[in-house]
């Protein structure tokens, strides 16, 4: 007699341990095989979109914090130099540097939190909290400058909101000096771990002129072997002036592209970001007003204009449509999340239910910002 | 214990409640230092405290969270099968603390010294898988359904290294007691089984290498069988949220938490029972030495105990270090690797014993 | 590498009735208008044309451009009348390292673009979002369903007359 089977659906989310925030995963499984994913998404919007457009432009950054909650600051850079460039706006270069300090901090803080969720979805507890105590040292020195720990409302339109601490300089010598062993410290306990090898290496495989026909960028699209950066290959602020590698995925321990690459991508980005950090407190222009440039009153003439930054996720794009009017007529953000949230059913068909945390995990989503 | 408490109250029931009461209060003290061990070591391992407002370091925190989890509402899911869902955790912890009335804590605090020891805990150990589906399947929940599945497969597969080189113990002891086998590594840490039992012959030194891989087996499949960190598969909260007990809410979750935390120092006293000589003292006795002999059975359970939460602390250790196995990954070590070496083992601790 | 302008004109040459016109009169960015109906044909052009070689979309948006005849219901709500949708498309070339805008403009009272999602995968879900949220209908999308709005959602959110519903299954909506 044979057994009758059947598939089963099994909703993972919206409220589930390592969904990264609420998102639906609709998995059709046989047994432990997964067929096909279906992801729902929608439970954090919030009209982002249609809020910008009842605000006037510099009203606009609070919010666009609340998106990628985890690399605020990169949200309001994005907006800020879109609105920059649509009114014209040259930024002081001290601005620039602040801006630059501030968002390798950021990514330092966000890839922190992208690995060792990652960990922690692999099973492995203790370099998650080894990751979140150096990530709570900058957020210590975001709180210095700021006030604020998570949302930050820092980078204005033509400036920002508040110049540096004093001790800002020196305190963040001591964290990256303190930070490298971490790194370190990760790599011995996780990335060349057997059993994490094994349970990454080859599983999520993406191939790369998939990953581009995807529009995947940042460190989704460098796993899988393309050097692409916009902070080399288009760039922003001031990023030229200083020397950094593009880390791609080399396959070291399975296939190109897998999850493996695409994890130890973001460690070694750490450790760039390290790089252009201290470059950067070395140029520091010591004085200056970092509120010099900011507009009254921002009226940008009629037109339109798309704006990116790469953001610890990718590619974050702004394009904003101006009537000529104080309030911006139509603002779409490009999140990166939303369009790598997209793979997971191409990356997970065929795999087992154990994979989808970790290819989930390997993607490094953020659900304020795919639901915006 | 038994004939010596019937002997002195002269009733046997009175006498065999008295006996179960014994096992059933270490599980409760033990779960709760354990679990007091577990948040703490596993604190310090991540450059934190742990608990440290209740108590001295947190020593009362335990107790708190215990009156806590007793006094919470039990609501059952609608669509569960109630009587099944009632009855699972009870017989889980039946399975877990029924191996403990044949666990010698010392050569005279023993439940019951039945002589099919090793045998008998192999055995009602397994009962814990029907309680362990029987959970999963009525709960009616989707993660508890796989949970279960997968536990009952692990532990069912895991049995067989196990078996395999207790097997290979039993051959070289001659005897499925477990007060035989510890009375058999007396004296000296010399006469353990993992430097080769007891004696000088040649087949001793030969047996060593052998000893520690067959170690290494059992405490790998042991590992596994109690579902802990790297096998935790079964109840990874990251894919399953808690596997098979997602719907068990206050005092029958706790049952869960006892058995799993019963269960890891079940395994880890046969482990040293078998290899680390039981209750026996690696050096002598203070009571010999004093001549004190009422001493020596409490100075016995001091060793067994100690020994017993040292195997505990290393899963503990394990599993604040390791990330976790996948389920295919964890059924090719054991039927790819665990089982073949198994009987390697098994087949050269038999030709050396011939020797 | 090409400049918008070099593009505009090979599109020009390549499909003289479906390119519209480029309006390089704009203080930032040059946009090339494209015929609603044949997007797609222009698309598979510009992506595997060896000298473009557009490889990703990068953006899709869909943009209400309020440009119809303004009316007020009794409640005094905005109401627009014919006008156009439009849906602006951000292409990037990650070997060739150029980019180019183009725009589709569709009627409001029948907003049909033909859909790109065959030719880019991840225009499929922009795509989902321009019309859950502006009720652009894309034409041979392969699962064309609300994605940041509930399913049974009624209206089009980011449209510049869109009206809150009062409930919402019987849930007030304020």
């Amino acid at each position: 007699m044979a057994l009758k089977t059947e598939r089963m659906v099994l909703n993972m989310g919206p409220q589930h341990p390592s969904t990264h925030g609420v998102l639906r995963l609709e998995l059709e499984i046989e047994g432990e095989l997964v067929t096909k994913v279906t992801p729902h998404i929608g439970y954090l919007h919030r009209c982002f979109e249609k809020h910008c457009e009842a605000m006037m432009y510099n009203q606009v950054v609070p919010y666009t914090d609340r998106m990628d909650y985890l690399a605020s600051m990169y949200n309001n850079w994005g907006y800020a130099l879109a609105v920059e460039k649509l009114c014209g706006i040259q930024v002081p270069e001290r601005v620039e540097y602040i801006r630059v300090i501030m968002g390798e901090l950021q990514r330092i803080a966000s890839h922190a939190v992208a690995v060792g969720t990652f960990g922690l979805d692999i099973g492995a507890w203790t370099p998650f909290l080894y990751l979140f105590r150096d990530r709570e040292r900058i957020l210590t020195l975001f709180e210095m400058t700021c006030g604020a720990r998570l949302l930050y409302n820092y980078i204005w339109v033509g400036g920002l909101s508040h110049d540096i601490h004093p001790d800002f300089v020196r305190m963040t010598r001591e964290f990256l000096e303190s930070f490298k062993p971490t790194v370190t410290e990760v790599n011995n306990l996780l990335s060349y771990n057997k059993i994490f090898i094994e349970r990454t290496a080859n599983i999520g495989v993406l191939p790369l002129d998939t990953a581009i026909n995807y529009g995947c960028t940042g460190p989704t699209l460098r796993g899988s072997g393309l050097a692409y950066d916009l902070r080399r290959d288009d760039t922003y602020s001031i990023y030229n002036k200083f020397d950094f590698n593009v880390i791609t995925g080399q396959g070291l321990q399975g296939t190109l592209g897998d999850t493996w690459d695409r994890y130890y991508v973001r460690v070694q980005e750490m450790l760039e970001s390290v790089k252009i950090i201290e470059q950067a407190l070395d140029q520091l222009p010591a004085e200056g007003d970092v509120q010099s440039a900011i507009p009254k009153r921002i009226k940008p003439p009629k037109g339109h204009v798309y704006t990116r930054v790469e953001n610890p996720r990718g590619e974050l794009g702004y394009f904003i449509i101006s009537d000529g009017n104080t309030n911006p007529f139509r603002v779409k953000v490009r999140p990166p999340s939303f369009v790598h949230l997209e793979i997971m059913d191409d990356l997970t068909r065929g795999h087992l239910i154990s994979d989808i945390m970790a290819i989930l995990g390997s993607i490094d989503i953020v659900l304020g910002e795919v639901d915006r | 214990m038994y004939e010596f408490l019937n002997e002195l109250l002269g009733n046997q029931i009175l006498a065999m409640l008295l006996t179960a009461a014994v096992p059933l209060v270490f599980i409760l003290l033990f779960t709760l230092f354990a679990v007091w061990l577990e948040r703490k070591v596993s604190a310090h391992m991540q450059d934190r405290l742990g608990p440290m407002r209740v108590g001295w370091h947190g020593s009362l925190q335990l107790i708190a969270d215990f009156l806590k989890i007793l006094q919470k509402e039990a609501p059952v899911s609608l669509e569960a099968d109630k009587p099944l869902y009632n009855f699972a955790p009870v017989l889980v912890f039946a399975g877990s603390f029924a191996a403990f009335a044949a666990i010698p804590f010392s050569s005279k605090l023993i439940g019951s010294e039945i002589e099919l020891g090793l045998f008998y805990i192999l055995a009602v150990s397994s009962f814990m898988v029907i309680g362990i589906l029987m959970a999963g399947w009525s709960s009616n929940n989707k993660y508890s359904l796989l949970g279960a599945m997968r536990s009952a497969a692990q532990i069912v597969s895991y049995e067989i290294p196990t078996a395999l080189v207790v097997l290979g113990m039993i051959m070289l002891t001659g005897t499925l007691s477990l007060t035989k086998i510890s009375e058999m590594q007396t004296s000296s840490f010399w006469n353990w089984y993992i430097l080769g039992g007891p004696g000088l012959s040649l087949s001793k030194f030969l047996l060593i290498p052998f000893m520690i891989i067959g170690f290494i087996i059992i405490y790998i499949s042991t590992l596994a069988e109690v579902n802990r960190t790297p096998f935790d598969i079964p109840e990874a909260e990251s894919e399953l949220v808690a596997g098979y007990f997602t719907e068990y809410p206050g005092i029958k979750y706790a049952m869960f938490m006892l058995t799993e935390y019963a269960n890891m120092f079940a395994v880890s006293a046969i482990v040293s029972i078998l290899f680390f000589g039981g209750y026996q003292s690696p050096v002598g006795y203070l009571g010999n030495m004093l001549g004190i002999h009422w001493m020596i059975p409490f100075e016995q359970a001091f060793w067994f105990i100690s020994k017993g939460l040292f195997f505990v602390f290393v899963q503990i250790w394990l599993r604040w270090t390791l990330p976790r196995l996948r389920v295919d990954q964890l059924m090719a070590l054991c039927w790819k690797y665990l089982i073949p070496y198994a009987f390697l083992n098994l087949i050269i601790i038999g030709i050396i014993s011939l020797l | 590498m090409k400049t918008r302008e070099e593009i505009f004109e090979i599109l020009k040459a390549q499909f003289p009735d479906a390119v519209l016109g480029i309006d390089a009169s704009l203080p930032t960015e040059p946009l090339i208008s494209i015929d609603p109906l044949k997007i797609k044909d222009i698309c598979v052009f510009l992506r595997d044309s060896e000298e473009l070689k557009f490889d990703s979309l990068m953006l899709l948006s869909g943009v209400d451009d309020a440009n119809g005849t303004k009316t007020k219901d009794e409640q005094g709500h905005d109401v627009i009348t014919g006008g156009t949708l439009s849906v602006y498309y951000h292409l990037d070339s990650v070997y060739l390292k150029h980019r180019v805008t183009l725009k589709v403009s569709a009627p409001r009272e029948n907003p049909d673009v033909e859909s790109v999602s065959y030719v880019w995968r991840s225009a499929d879900w922009h795509e989902r979002e321009a019309f859950d949220l502006l009720g652009i209908n894309f034409l041979n999308h392969p699962n064309l369903i609300r994605i940041l709005m509930p399913y049974d959602w009624e209206g089009y959110p980011l449209r510049k007359d869109y009206k809150n519903p009062e409930f919402y299954l019987g849930m007030k909506v304020n």
